[in-house]
């Protein structure tokens, strides 16, 4: 069994986690300011937007970024609504999948 | 975080333990489903590239970062040399900075030890439903954090992994059954949990706009790194590249235009998991 590519995992480890660790065992975040520590409070709405608005409106695959129109502009949204409404992510994501699956199995999409 | 004392803020937390336990393994199913079927995605687009067996599951296992592990697979077909890809996935990777700092203080009273480990396992995905769940209940919740970045993104990525590795080519491709959009409308769902003020909102407003501003003016590191031409294996459409679109971007040089599993190889994307 072929081996080799076990020690390129390991470098990518080395290159992970520190970025994961760093943070969360540093000693320095134990004396912010009230202040810094709100904006990072801030930081995970904004970060969880940022992805999902990149992966709705942003397709890489011709150049360097274009903007994608597609039928994903309707299901998000409507799991944001269905999520706002039921208070229940499973109902929301359910949602989106099946109108995606629909319309792409129907040629919609 | 602050203990409670008396017995009935010791039965009020429990049954808001409880209650959140619950809503945040509904909250995960969804993330569940994500992670397998792109787990199976990137273990047979490692397979096509040489992995092996043990090089793929070592990968899930070590790294667990999909869109660094997508983008090493095709760096690797691509003959990138390896202190690139380090270079590359440490730029990939680098937003956990932001992850880490954000739940620091939430876990200000958790030994060292256990936020080390913790660390390895901190995702988008495992992110994003811990922070909710830690906002809901007011407090952290280690139990919590396990279910949400091991039980809801580690495993079942790493048995999609080796089932897609071992052979995936009778599994239909993620995209066509429209799990490529679970991504995004798990990351705004979970937001909504987030959002209690204007200061929320106006963070995810300028979270939108500089991301969708940013990705159309750079672009992301690999991507279209290399093409080949098309190979036309069942299921391997979203193993090319970004999952969603390998199903709907036409592959110029394949027969197959438009196809799911016709798309164009590129060594960017599967954020999916990541």
């Amino acid at each position: 069994m072929k081996l080799d590519l076990v020690g390129l995992a390991a470098a990518m480890f080395l290159a992970t986690y520190p970025s994961r660790a760093l943070p969360l065992l540093s000693g320095h975040f134990e004396q912010l300011s009230p202040r810094v520590l709100e904006y990072l409070r801030l930081v995970a709405p904004a970060v969880l937007a940022a992805l999902a608005a990149k992966s709705t409106f942003v397709t890489d695959a011709q150049g360097p970024g274009s903007l994608h129109v597609g039928i994903e502009w309707v299901a998000v949204p409507l799991c944001v609504v269905l999520v706002v409404w039921r208070r229940n992510l499973f109902v929301g994501l359910l949602a989106a999948v099946l109108l995606v699956a629909g319309a792409r199995a129907i040629g919609l999409a | 975080m602050v203990s409670p004392r008396t017995p009935s803020e010791r039965e009020a937390r429990r049954a808001a333990l409880r209650s959140g336990r619950r809503q945040l393994v509904l909250d995960s199913l969804g993330i569940m489903a994500s992670a397998g079927g792109f787990g199976v995605v990137f273990g047979l687009a490692a397979r096509q590239a040489g992995f092996s067996v043990i090089e793929a599951s070592v990968m899930s296992v070590v790294v667990f970062a999909g869109a660094a592990q997508f983008a090493a697979v095709g760096f690797v077909r691509a003959g990138m040399p390896w202190p690139a890809i380090f270079l590359l996935t440490a730029l990939l990777n680098a937003r956990h900075l932001l992850y880490s700092a954000a739940l620091r203080p939430w876990l200000v009273e958790v030994p060292a030890l256990k936020r080390a480990v913790m660390a390895h396992f901190l995702t988008d995905e495992g992110f994003a439903l811990s922070v909710a769940h830690f906002q809901r209940l007011g407090f952290a919740d280690l139990r919590g954090y396990w279910l949400a970045a091991i039980g809801a993104t580690f495993i079942p990525w790493n048995v999609a992994t080796l089932i897609g590795v071992i052979g995936a080519s009778a599994i239909p491709d993620p995209a066509r059954l429209g799990l490529d959009v679970v991504f995004p409308a798990a990351m705004s769902g979970l937001v909504v949990a987030l959002v209690t003020g204007r200061r929320e909102i106006v963070a995810v407003v300028a979270g939108c706009v500089v991301a969708v501003v940013v990705g159309l003016l750079i672009r992301h590191p690999g991507c279209g790194a290399r093409r080949r031409p098309h190979r036309p294996v069942r299921g391997a459409g979203a193993a090319r590249g970004h999952p969603r679109r390998a199903a709907r971007q036409p592959d110029a040089d394949g027969p197959e235009r438009g196809r799911p599993g016709a798309g164009r190889e590129d060594a960017c994307g599967g954020r999916w998991v990541e």
